[in-house]
Order: C-alpha cells, then structure tokens, then sequence
C-alpha cells in the first residue's frame, strides 16, 4: 500500500534489517517507521536491525523513546538492534535531557553493527 | 536590536518539524556551533510538541538579538492550552501527566542559556528559550 508507505527505505541484508533514517521525521513519521522495522524483522526472521541515524541532527524524548522501544522490541523478537553513526552534538545533548536509550547499543559505523549482529549468529551455529 | 522574527503555527506533529526547521535557521543565521544549534533545535522540539500535544496549539516565534559578535537566537511559544499548575513541578524530570518520559520541560532547560515559562489557568503558556552562538 502506498499511503503507508515508508518514507524511509529499508532493506534487509545477510539476516540485517537495516534503515538510514532521513533528517527530520515527524513524530508521525517516526512511529510508522518503528512499526515497519519490526514487521520487517518478523517478515524475515532477521538477528538484527541497524539504524543509521547520521543525518540526524536532533533526537529530542520523543525520538528517542522510539528508538528504545524499538530496541526493546527487536529483542522480544531475538532479533538485536545496533544504532550507529550518532552525531557527538546528538550524544551530549542526549546525556543533558537525561535519555539513557537503555538496551540501545551503538557502534560507530554500520560495518561495525553488521559485523556484530552477524558475527554473534556464525558463533551460534 | 531585533529583526528578521519568523513565526510557526502549532497545530501537528508536523508543525513540531517545521518549528525545528525554524529553529536551525535562526541558528545558522547567528553561525551558532554544531553543538549548540542541535541543544537549541532539541529544546524548540520539546517545547512545541508540549504545545501540539497539552496546549491544544498555538505559535512560536523566532528572533535574532543582540550586537553584532553577541548574536543570540530568542524563541517564544505561546499556546492556548489550560496552563500549568504546578509549574515547578512540570520542571522537574520524570514528571508527566501523558505517556513521555517527562524530560522535555526540564530538559528543554537544561539545553539553553535562558528558559522562562509563564503559565496561567486562564491564559496558557508562555516559554521563552534563549540562547547563544557558543
């Protein structure tokens, strides 16, 4: 369906559902994007979702309690989300409202992330 | 010296975006720091959403102040919502009457170099945020 459509492209790579958030999602936005991930995980059975949010410039409660829940979400689903590529502006201003992002790991870039959530399946088999 | 005000209406969640893309404006119009210019858009985020989501809408406005090399960036938002009644306890982290995680007020706060909030019963809410290039 196009009017739910995603405005924001996700592909699943090697078992990695993985998304690219663009600047500037609304709040609408964002809670449509965090139902589509984890339909993608379900839909196939990924280990992982990789969020890059490097063209972020802000992420204010809002997005940021999307973020987690969808990390908390991911792991109902044994699946492991990575978010990669926070901006130092983004970190600090994080730590300054008092967001934690509990349960979100990060890595520094998306190689990183895939290689992690890749890695710990080769261990598993 | 004031000039160059912009206004943005409150109605959505999409306003909230358009009034952080205001916001980054105004910043980069003073050349503010990539660390400032992302606590102020994150404060204006806070404070608009309050306003959209508790303040059943309203207006935030824009200003560039002060001497040339002191350049700050003035933000006031206006809603018409039924005010805040306890307004220091609104400030303090972990309050909240809907479902957030009650950081955006306090937080908000916290991000810039000079927060008032103004509220009555009557007359809604007034938050002013300012703040500077460095």
């Amino acid at each position: 369906m196009y009017d739910n459509a995603s405005p924001v492209p996700i592909m699943t790579i090697n078992g990695c559902v993985i998304v690219a958030i663009r600047d500037d999602l609304d709040d609408q936005e964002i809670v449509s994007l965090q139902d589509q991930l984890v339909e993608e995980v379900a839909r196939r059975s990924a280990h992982g979702v990789v969020i890059d949010i490097s063209s972020l410039e802000i992420v204010d409660t809002f997005a940021g309690r999307m973020l987690a829940a969808m990390a908390q979400m991911a792991r109902v689903m044994n699946a492991r989300t990575i978010i990669v590529g926070m901006r130092p502006a983004v970190a600090m201003t994080l730590v300054e409202l008092g967001m934690t992002l509990d349960g979100v790991e990060t890595a520094l870039n998306a190689d990183r992330a895939i290689d992690t959530i890749t890695g710990d399946r080769t261990k598993e088999s | 010296m004031k000039e160059r005000a912009a206004s943005v209406a409150l109605r959505t969640s999409n306003d909230v975006a358009f009034a952080r893309q205001a916001a980054a404006k105004a910043m980069a119009a003073i050349n503010a720091s990539p660390i400032k210019r992302t606590k102020f858009v994150t404060a204006v985020s806070e404070i608009a959403r309050n306003a959209v989501i508790y303040g059943r809408g309203g207006i935030i406005t824009f200003e560039q102040v002060g001497p040339a090399g002191q350049r700050r960036v003035v933000a006031i938002c206006e809603d018409r919502g039924p005010g805040i009644n306890d307004v220091d306890a609104a400030l303090k982290d972990g309050f909240t009457t809907g479902k957030s995680l009650g950081l955006g007020l306090g937080g908000a706060k916290r991000l810039v170099d000079r927060f008032e909030i103004v509220s009555s019963l009557r007359s809604g809410t007034r938050v002013t945020l300012e703040c500077g290039a460095r």
